[in-house]
């Protein structure tokens, strides 16, 4: 199915249709997620007010690990199939996957001094988190490292697949080791360790995340595929340049 | 106006609870409007090279 | 097709290196990635007076004691050992008796002497309303109750 968009007008054509949905749906999702976390949700028994963090916390850091995820498995596609898009998309998601990222490590840092004490540690979970940020930056500095576009395309994308080995390490970080980080409340067996009041917050921010990734991520596939295209122009440019003085430097070297 | 300061004051977490929602808006708001203008100036970049309209407005009219 | 496959191939087999690898170096790192013992742990451990290290576990009912110029005394168990704990210093708000506490420090006959306390809470999260009900039902296996609810109880 996915060869059906290698063509990029395809793809952009489809894109259209579907980014106004996800434009819908951040919004209306995101407003409904604001109004249930910020009023219409109880303080914790424990925590207090500052559960209503979690309704930004979680939400980040579950985008965190789905961005990498899909990063991962672009740069996949790309190596594996060649799918002409795939390198695209990977470039398009990992500055989403940041900032994500970075969101999940300062809303985990403002929870986390009044409720532990501490602005940070290094437990685990939280170190693996970091190194995630890391990663991110990693593959966007190699992407663009180098003239060659496609060479940098193959570097970074390598990074990024040696680098998933830390998803399933900050998944089960809290349960392999002690941390400070507490387990997991929502995936865990035996059921969500999260009253029902408490849970429709976090869902409906956790759905407004993901339609505003695909909102992004549809605006910045545009800009790549423009960016590709901008290349080919003036990557032709060159050529007929150069193809021209050529003529001009043989027609001169017989005129001599 | 007394249920608007309690509501403000997030039972005295107010200085860690408002500055987390604020710094995800400035964040997503930011990303949004960077993505934005990247789309917007590479339209523009390939409009540029590949002209569409001087086929239906013929030669000259450029702006 | 062939030549799809040698990647396929190639790409499975690195990351299942990269796999290997990572355990390794994990397991071999396994007590600095650890960020706390629990006291049963700690007495398997039986570390020397200048290790620095932390441990972790519930503050044990009934032991809190403030003894005078700021020192709070209590006791860390996982309800298989128990530590004793000194410290003097500031407390995180949620620190009580029947909450999860990590405690940064080292071991001075016998008795834990705290740098730095942490309250750790539980992956629970509930209205206060619910948690008042699950308790008069006797059925309650979380932590103690939100900051002040025990004040009643202590000197």
């Amino acid at each position: 199915m996915i060869h059906r968009f290698a063509n990029p007008t395809r793809f952009l054509r489809l894109a259209d249709r579907i980014q106004p949905w996800a434009a819908g749906l951040t919004v209306v999702l995101g407003g409904a997620g604001l109004y249930f976390a910020l009023f219409s949700s109880p303080a914790d028994y424990q925590q207090g007010e500052t559960v209503r963090i979690m309704y930004i916390h979680v939400p980040s850091a579950w985008m965190a690990l789905f961005c990498y995820t899909a990063l991962a498995a672009a740069c996949a596609t790309a190596l594996i199939w060649k799918h002409p898009l795939a390198d695209l998309a990977a470039r398009a998601t990992a500055p989403i996957g940041a900032c994500f990222t970075l969101l999940a490590l300062a809303t985990g840092s403002l929870w986390g001094k009044p409720m532990w004490g501490t602005w940070w540690v290094w437990d685990a979970r939280l170190t693996s988190v970091l190194i995630l940020f890391f990663l991110y930056l990693g593959y966007m500095a190699l992407n663009g490292a180098f003239d060659d576009p496609e060479r940098g395309q193959k570097a970074s994308a390598i990074l990024a697949l040696v680098g998933f080995i830390n998803v399933p390490i900050i998944k089960f970080s809290v349960d392999w080791w002690n941390t400070l980080h507490q387990p997991a409340s929502v995936i865990k067996m035996g059921g969500p360790a999260i009253h029902p009041s408490m849970l429709t917050p976090l869902l409906l921010m956790a759905f407004a995340f993901k339609a505003y990734f695909v909102w992004v991520l549809l605006m910045r596939m545009r800009g790549e595929i423009n960016a590709m295209k901008i290349r080919a122009v003036r990557l032709r440019q060159v050529h007929a340049a150069e193809a021209t003085s050529a003529d001009a430097g043989a027609a001169t070297g017989e005129a001599r | 106006m007394s249920g608007m300061e309690t509501f403000l004051e997030m039972g005295g977490h107010a200085g860690y609870i408002w500055p987390a929602y604020g710094i995800v808006a400035l964040v997503l708001a930011g990303l949004w409007l960077a993505s934005r203008r990247f789309v917007r100036a590479s339209n523009a970049e390939l409009e540029d090279l590949n002209p569409r309209a001087r086929r239906k407005r013929g030669s000259g009219d450029e702006a | 097709m062939k030549r799809k496959h040698k990647r396929l191939t190639f790409v499975f087999i690195a990351l299942l290196l990269l796999g290997s690898a990572a355990a390794l170096v994990l397991t071999a790192f396994e007590d600095n990635i650890v960020f706390f013992y629990s006291p049963t742990e700690l007495a398997e451990k039986s570390p020397g007076p200048n290790q620095r290290l932390r441990i972790g576990g519930l503050v044990e009912d009934g032991s809190v004691a403030k003894p005078g110029d700021g020192v709070v005394t209590f006791k860390i168990t996982d309800t298989a050992s128990t530590v004793p704990v000194r410290y003097k210093g500031i407390l995180p708000d949620l620190f009580r008796e029947g909450q999860g506490v990590v405690a940064e420090g080292r071991m001075r006959d016998g008795v834990f002497q705290a740098d730095e306390v942490l309250a750790k809470h539980d992956e629970n999260y509930m209205p206060p309303e619910v948690a008042e009900a699950i308790k008069k039902t006797g059925q309650w296996k979380g932590q103690g109750d939100a900051p002040g609810a025990a004040q009643g109880k202590s000197e």
